[in-house]
This record gives structure tokens, sequence and C-alpha cells, in this order.
């Protein structure tokens, strides 16, 4: 599989969902344990995300710059900044343990 | 793409008293530029992530043309930075169930934003977190079709842009783990999960989920860890487990 078949079935496959809520008769994802999961899915997949990409590195876990990168930027959200300053900051702090540490 | 709608603002579609009409009006599009444009902006830490993934340029604007939704965009790019082709269809499952709340969200949309197929096709294609949240967070019906257009048209001509922008700047740099664009990755997943804390019940899911992510990891395929985790999702959200606001 290239990466333009990757990323040609991922499209379809988000769009097809955009498209779903669309055609799909009113009902199913509007009862409450359909749509309790629904949410719930965004969080515990983003939560696992934040860790395979953090402490990550192939199958074994690290604790290296990503760490206090990471925790910097949940100081930044905790006090309302914009996204785009947390994950700048989470750069920057990376890039300079990596540098003078 | 952040922002998340809360369901019983549906409700506050109905007009139930006089308003100021003009003023909700501006309201509606005062909402739908401010969004819209914080929203657009982090298109660049989504353009340079993805090549420093390992994605070319096109490869890169195809996904925020395409795909056009932030979380799901942020996963497949994620999970190949971790995985390598190898862990492409990991890549594809994660992208794709973050994108199944687009569903909830096209549902509640329909009826404000639906009509003929093309018309159908065209709101399904910008419905993200931000243009429903928008357009949720309107009183008047009319606002809420304007909220849910405006946000959408800028946050998708706004990403698009920014995104072509972070890529090349992404394409410049060259070592981008000396740029800790690594650890920004981690920082724009928590952005993203951020304003979806604001319940007991998430929160646990949350930690669950890093959790069970972590205890894993050593043992399967760069990918899996990711999918095996939102089984905690399915697990309490059918048993809805740790929900401290019970219903009335």
């Amino acid at each position: 599989m290239t990466t333009w078949h990757l990323i040609l079935i991922a499209s379809a496959a988000t769009l097809a969902l955009k498209l779903g809520g669309y055609l799909v008769p009113v009902g199913f994802l509007e009862r409450e344990r359909p749509a309790r999961i629904a949410d719930l899915l965004t969080v515990a997949l983003l939560a696992a995300l934040i860790v395979v990409q953090t402490l990550g590195a192939g199958q074994a876990l690290v604790v290296d710059a990503r760490v206090p990168a990471l925790i910097v930027a949940a100081a930044l959200y905790a006090i309302r900044a914009p996204f785009i300053v947390a994950v700048a900051a989470a750069a920057v702090v990376a890039a300079a343990i990596r540098a003078f540490g | 793409m952040e922002e998340r709608p809360a369901g019983d603002d549906a409700a506050a579609l109905t007009p139930d008293e006089a308003v100021d009409e003009a003023g909700e009006r501006a309201r509606a599009i005062r909402e739908s530029v401010a969004v819209g444009v914080a929203t657009a902006i982090y298109g660049i830490s989504f353009g340079a992530l993805s090549v420093a993934a390992g994605l070319d340029v096109w490869q890169t604007v195809f996904l925020s043309l395409v795909m056009f939704t932030g979380g799901s965009q942020f996963a497949l790019v994620g999970v190949l930075a971790a995985g390598g082709a190898a862990a492409g269809g990991s890549a594809i499952a994660t992208a794709a169930m973050l994108g199944i709340r687009n569903v909830v969200y096209g549902m509640r949309m329909k009826p404000l934003v639906g009509g003929s197929p093309a018309r159908n096709v065209l709101a399904a294609w910008i419905t993200i977190d931000e243009s429903t949240a928008v357009a949720l967070a309107q009183k008047l019906p009319g606002n809420a079709r304007l909220g849910f257009w405006l946000t959408g048209a800028i946050v998708f001509v706004g990403w698009n842009l920014t995104t072509l922008a972070g890529a090349l700047i992404g394409d410049a740099m060259g070592d981008t783990r000396a740029w800790g664009l690594d650890a920004a990755a981690g920082a724009a997943f928590l952005g993203l999960l951020w304003p979806r804390l604001k319940r007991f019940q998430a929160g646990a899911v949350a930690v669950g989920a890093a959790v069970v992510a972590a205890v894993v990891m050593p043992f399967v395929m760069p990918g899996l860890p990711v999918l095996i985790a939102a089984l905690v999702a399915l697990l309490v959200g059918w048993f809805d487990l740790f929900d401290r606001r019970r219903r009335a």
C-alpha cells in the first residue's frame, strides 16, 4: 500500500462518514448510547494518540524532551492560550532541550 | 478543530422570546469569523507535522482539501509518523473512527442546512466541529444557517492555505526533530482533547485510554495501541460508567 493509497482510502472513509449524516434517516445516532459512544470515542483516541506521540519510540516507551514540552503545552491550554501558541511552545521547548540539554 | 457543540443547544434554535434580530445576526457573523480564523491558523501545524511524518506537500494539501477534518488528519499522519507504512491499516482505522462524530454533526445539521443532493454534499464537506458548534450556538435558525456556512467557508479556505504554508515550511526545515516538531504533535492532540474534558466521564475515559495505550505499546505493532485504547470508550460508553451527572 503506497502513501497515496492510504490517503485516498482514509479520505474516502471520512468523507463517506460526513455524507452519512445527511443520508441516513435521522434517529440512530441521536439515541443516547450511540451518541455517547461516538463522543467518548473521540476522547479515547485523542488521549491514546497523546501517549503514543509523547512516549512512543517504535514499540518502546521513552521519556525525553517531548514530555516537558507536553507539560508546557498543558499549562498553556490551562490558561486558555490559543492552540497554535501551545503547539509552537511545545516545539520550542523540545528543540531547546535537545540543543542545550 | 476543537470546539464541541453542546447537545442541549439544539433546543435554543427555536426562538421563545423576542430577540434583537440585527444584533443576533451580527453576533453570528462575529462568532463565525472569530472561530473560523482561529481554527484556520493552526492548519500551519498540520502542514508541518504532515511533512515531518513523511508525506509530501501534495499529499498534505490533498488531505486538507478532501478529508478536511482536523482530528482525523492529525491522527493519520501521527500514526504514520510513529509506525511507518506498516501501520497504514491502523492509521486509516484511527482517522475513520475520529470521523464518526461527523455523522452525528451531519444528522443535527441536515434539517437546518440540507436540501438538494448537491447542497447536501457541500454541507457534508464542511461539516466539522467548528461549523456545527457555531450553528448550534445561534438562537434563530436563519443565523444558525449563516453561522454554519460562514464558519465552514472561512475554515475551509483558511485551513487549506495555512496547510500549504505549513507544508512548505516543514519541507524547508529538513530535520524536523531538531525543531521539536515531534513534540508539537502531542501538544496538538492535547489541544483537540482539552475542550472535550469538561465532564467527569470524558476525563475518566481519557485517563483510561492513555493508560491502556501505554501498557500495550511494547507488545503490539505501532498504530494498534490507539485502536485498543478506543475499547475504553466503547466499554464506558456502553454501560455509561463514571457518570457523575445522573439523569434526574
